[in-house]
């Protein structure tokens, strides 16, 4: 029996991962119960499902900078389930919205969509997000092709824009945390965009 | 047992034991860091008795689908900006403020200005209101508040006939308000009323809640509950009440004039230009009600209005 080193050990990692995301929703429904969640529990839960899926979408745009800089390989093999929470969390603040804020009433849903812009915002922040999430397999990534899935896979980029957008409209006036976020997507893109400048700069083969 | 066997099952003793310190120790900082932005509330009302009157005004109570809400409900979720812009978070933050000793000033246009420290603040009269409170950001309240009508204290200061309007400040202090700094509104806040509305009975100046004082994070020692405007009008932990005839400037009218006027009546027609204001989360309800005209206060104060475009006068 062989054993494979720890730092290599992705079943492991994806394990650490699978707890520690899920945490906060056990952690919620256990507060529910115990009648802890504060006031007001519905703008609770729509607040942290939408900050975690903000949360999970910067830790998938890390893992690029973070292998490239630090040479940690071993996460791009957790980059699908980060960016999956990410998607989940999406849902489930896009649910607690359609459920406690619409009725669940689809009518209502695309009126409010069409007349507040930071509805519209988030809106379509989720919406592009389904078509990653369901192009994420194995099977649709060989269907796809690598290239043109990396390329669908871009979409991300606008998703984090439209995330924080949609954060910073909605806050009265107190901005730190949008601005928070703003600044790692500033980052996190700007990186993104010196790696093309580079790569364009460098001479084909070299 | 051959010498190899025994370090291989220590070897997976140990990683058995990495590894389930590492499940735990993530867990352990994940779970912390969560439940340290996660709402707490286990409130008791510390606050001094206070003796109140029985009520001798007849305003409308709400309805009997309408019971209070908890004592709980209404001490840990509050927007109270020089504290915190985080309504959980306010209690906490505002915990130590001192309100004793305390000075509320009333003067501008009056014929006997007056300065009220604590103590005489304290001997004056109280009742109980229950009103409902709307708060503009789409949620509301069923309060039991201890105060008087502020039509007592304005008589006592006898406004001039040339008095329009009444200006109210808060109880600004970097010192123990110190993230006060990040709350995005100029401070010290400020809030007005026309001076009909600074009269009318439902006007109150608030000095307690559940048959004690007012609890920091609601305003102590004394704020302004106006029950058919929207919450952020009744002013809290107020230091100047002055009459004026000029309309005074607002805070959050001042900090985004498209969004929060001066008048900022409840109104389910009138949109907030981000949301609507036609429905309403009661604190303690799972879905939205529909808001009330006035916040259902219209037969007292609708003829405050005649004649104004309520749509243009937000």
């Amino acid at each position: 029996m062989k054993d494979i080193p720890l730092p290599n050990d992705t079943a492991f990692h994806k394990q650490v991962l699978a707890i520690n995301a899920l945490l906060p929703v056990l952690l919620t429904v256990w507060d529910f119960n115990r009648n802890q969640l504060g006031a007001n529990p519905v703008e609770f839960v729509t607040r942290a499902s939408g900050v975690m899926a903000l949360l999970f979408l910067v830790l998938t745009l890390l893992v690029t900078p973070l292998r490239r800089c630090f040479g940690l390989n071993m996460l791009l093999k957790l980059r699908r389930d980060l960016g999956l929470y990410s998607f989940y969390y999406a849902v489930a603040h896009f649910m607690t919205y359609a459920v406690f804020d619409r009725g669940l009433q689809l009518s209502s849903i695309a009126a409010d969509t069409w007349r507040r812009p930071f509805i519209a915002v988030g809106m379509m922040a989720f919406l592009l997000m389904i078509p990653l999430a369901v192009t994420s397999t194995n099977a649709m990534i060989q269907r796809l092709g690598g290239k043109r899935w990396a390329l669908l896979h871009r979409l991300t980029y606008l998703i984090l824009v439209g995330g924080v957008v949609h954060y910073s409209m909605i806050v009265k006036s107190d901005l730190r945390w949008p601005l928070w976020f703003g600044f790692i997507s500033l980052v996190l893109l700007g990186y993104r965009v010196a790696e093309a400048l580079n790569r364009r700069a460098k001479p084909k083969g070299a | 047992m051959t010498p190899e066997i025994t370090p291989e099952s220590v070897y997976r003793n140990r990683r058995q034991i990495i590894k389930a310190s590492i499940l735990a120790g993530t867990s352990l900082a994940t779970a912390s860091l969560f439940e340290t932005f996660a709402p707490r509330r286990v409130m008791d009302n510390t606050g001094q008795a206070l003796i109140t009157n029985p009520e001798d005004f007849i305003y409308p109570k709400p309805g009997a689908d309408e019971p209070a809400n908890s004592f709980t409900d209404i001490a840990s979720y509050n927007n109270f900006y020089e504290f915190s812009t985080s309504k959980s978070a306010v209690a906490q933050a505002a915990k130590n403020f001192k309100t004793d000793p305390w000075k509320l000033e009333i003067g501008g246009m009056v014929g006997k200005a007056l300065l009220l420290d604590l103590a005489a603040l304290r001997t004056i009269e109280t009742v109980e209101r229950i009103y409902r409170m709307r708060c503009v950001e789409g949620w509301s309240m069923v309060i039991p508040w201890i105060g008087f009508p502020l039509r007592e204290l304005l008589e006592r200061v006898e406004p001039t006939s040339a008095a329009k309007y009444v200006a109210f400040q808060s109880y600004h202090d970097l010192q123990q308000m110190p993230d006060s700094d990040s709350a995005g509104i100029p401070l010290p806040y400020v809030e007005g009323l026309r001076l009909d509305e600074a009269m009318h009975p439902l006007t109150l100046l608030a000095t307690g809640l559940y048959g004690k004082t007012l609890p920091n994070q609601n305003g102590a020692p004394v704020r302004l509950v106006v029950p058919w405007k929207y919450g952020f009008k009744g002013i809290k932990s107020i230091v100047k009440i002055t009459l004026t005839d000029q309309q005074p400037p607002t805070t959050w009218s001042t900090a985004n004039p498209d969004e929060y006027g001066f008048y900022s009546n409840v109104n389910p027609d009138v949109p907030h230009p981000r949301w609507s204001q036609a429905h309403e989360m009661r604190i303690g309800e799972t879905f939205r009600r529909p808001t009330l005209m006035f916040n259902g206060y219209g037969d007292q104060v609708a003829s405050l209005y005649t004649g104004m475009d309520l749509k243009e006068h937000f």
